[in-house]
């Protein structure tokens, strides 16, 4: 049996660690709370911007000329597939959903004979994946240092993927990210960015007949780039909105388990108090008789 | 015949502005426009310029570089990827947007040595930025 001082000890550092645990979930709060209002506000620029490529991308979609990053480039051999997870750990299964759709992905492509190529974003997710699937890095986007995810952040990621895309280096690009559902779900979902598809507007009969300055093909060809770097800055926001609600339900959930361990021991060490007096009472008593 | 309409400028990150407005002065690629009331439903792309939103409480200037504006029945939108008001514009801002035009500029020449197209386009840029930085009154290097 651990003797009092041990237990004491041990009742102590559970104690220390319900108090950090308590403030990290307060502090994942918070973040969320800004995270969500991040997101909230990209909502109305990320619909419209859907809505028109929809009505864009009908219209053109179909005829020859469209443009590749549209149309696709006729082949799928090449697969991109760009993991975005988080830079911090303490997260619950978080990363551990995203990586483990993303290398389900993999497996299945590569089975299927197809070439797999990863681009990680978010250190975590680039330690897990290095593991099975090292030799097919292209590359990592450290965002580290990045306090708030900006669009210029979405900008630089969309601009590494293009490049590779006109260099010929892919031919359909993947993103994974958790989609945040709410504070104790998220999901995680693949999103295929190139070739783009978005959904077209319902035909409701009353579809308004647009002119284009300067022309659909013109039009369609400047947004299309503009529409990756949507898609991925709209990830970007879900990702961060899904990592502090997993966060703050992984503290939720440690903080509780601290205070049942901290029960326990507790009784634990009255009982064994109690066994020492007990003890220490009968050796009195049984010296007293002696007498 | 109605005298104002919903007008909305928003960037990736925000929404900047959902007002009444009486008429609206685009920057679009193709040269400037003023949407009113009831005009025919157009979508063009924008050029780095001001955009001036006249509305019953005055008028309003933004700069904006990148994206499109959708002129609907209901109204206008104007999805900027970069939208700032003018009066929280700064030399430093402008100087960052010229270089990053520069930057654009001197790439396109280097990778499309045979090819005018993309070279063309990124002198329009970075022309339209310096065009537009005067008409803030702010000076470009």
């Amino acid at each position: 049996m651990p003797n009092l001082k041990d237990l004491k000890n041990r009742i102590a550092s559970v104690k220390n660690t319900r108090k950090i645990t308590k403030a990290m979930q307060m502090v994942a709060a918070a973040k969320l709370r800004r995270a969500q209002e991040a997101a909230e506000q990209s909502r109305p620029y990320t619909e419209r911007f859907n809505a028109v490529m929809g009505g864009l991308a009908a219209s053109v979609g179909g005829s020859d000329s469209a443009p590749k990053l549209l149309s696709g480039t006729g082949s799928d051999q090449v697969q991109l597939l760009v993991v975005m997870t988080s830079e911090r750990g303490l997260c619950g299964g978080f990363n551990s959903n995203i990586v483990k759709l993303a290398k389900k992905r993999a497996g299945e492509l590569q089975a299927a004979g197809k070439t797999v190529k990863i681009l990680t974003v978010g250190k975590k997710g680039r330690d897990q994946m290095k593991r099975d699937f090292g030799d097919t890095f292209i590359g990592h986007v450290d965002l580290t240092e990045v306090k708030r995810v900006g669009y210029v952040d979405a900008q630089g990621i969309a601009k590494d993927v293009l490049t590779r895309f006109d260099a010929g280096e892919f031919d359909v690009a993947t993103i994974f990210f958790a989609k945040f559902v709410n504070v104790v779900s998220q999901t995680p979902t693949a999103q295929q960015v190139i070739p783009a598809s978005f959904e077209a507007p319902e035909d409701d009969g009353a579809t308004t007949l647009y002119d284009y300055e300067p022309s659909e093909e013109a039009i369609l060809a400047d947004l299309l780039p503009r529409g990756v770097a949507t898609a991925i800055f709209s990830a970007l926001l879900e990702n961060g909105a899904s990592e502090q609600g997993a966060r703050m339900s992984a503290m939720d959930n440690a903080t509780r388990n601290a205070g049942d361990m901290i029960d326990k021991l507790t009784i634990q060490y009255n009982r064994s108090r109690q066994a020492v007096i007990t003890n220490e009472l009968i050796e009195i008593i049984s010296g007293a008789e002696a007498l | 015949m109605a005298d104002t309409m919903q007008f909305d400028l928003v960037s990736p990150e925000r929404l900047l502005a959902s007002v009444q407005a009486t008429s609206v002065q685009i920057p679009g690629a193709d040269g400037d426009m003023t949407a009113m009331p009831d005009h025919a439903p157009t979508i063009t792309t924008l050029r780095p310029g001001v955009l001036r939103v006249e509305g019953a409480s005055g008028t309003t200037e933004y700069v904006v570089t990148g994206g499109f504006a959708e002129i609907g029945a209901n109204g206008v939108s104007v999805l900027a990827e970069r939208a700032v008001p003018k009066a929280d514009m700064t030399q430093e801002d402008l100087d960052a947007m010229i270089e990053e035009a520069k930057t654009v500029y001197s790439t396109a020449q280097e990778f499309f040595e045979n090819e005018p197209g993309p070279v063309d386009d990124a002198a329009k840029l970075l022309s339209d930025m310096v065009a537009m930085g005067e008409d803030i009154g702010l000076t470009s290097r």
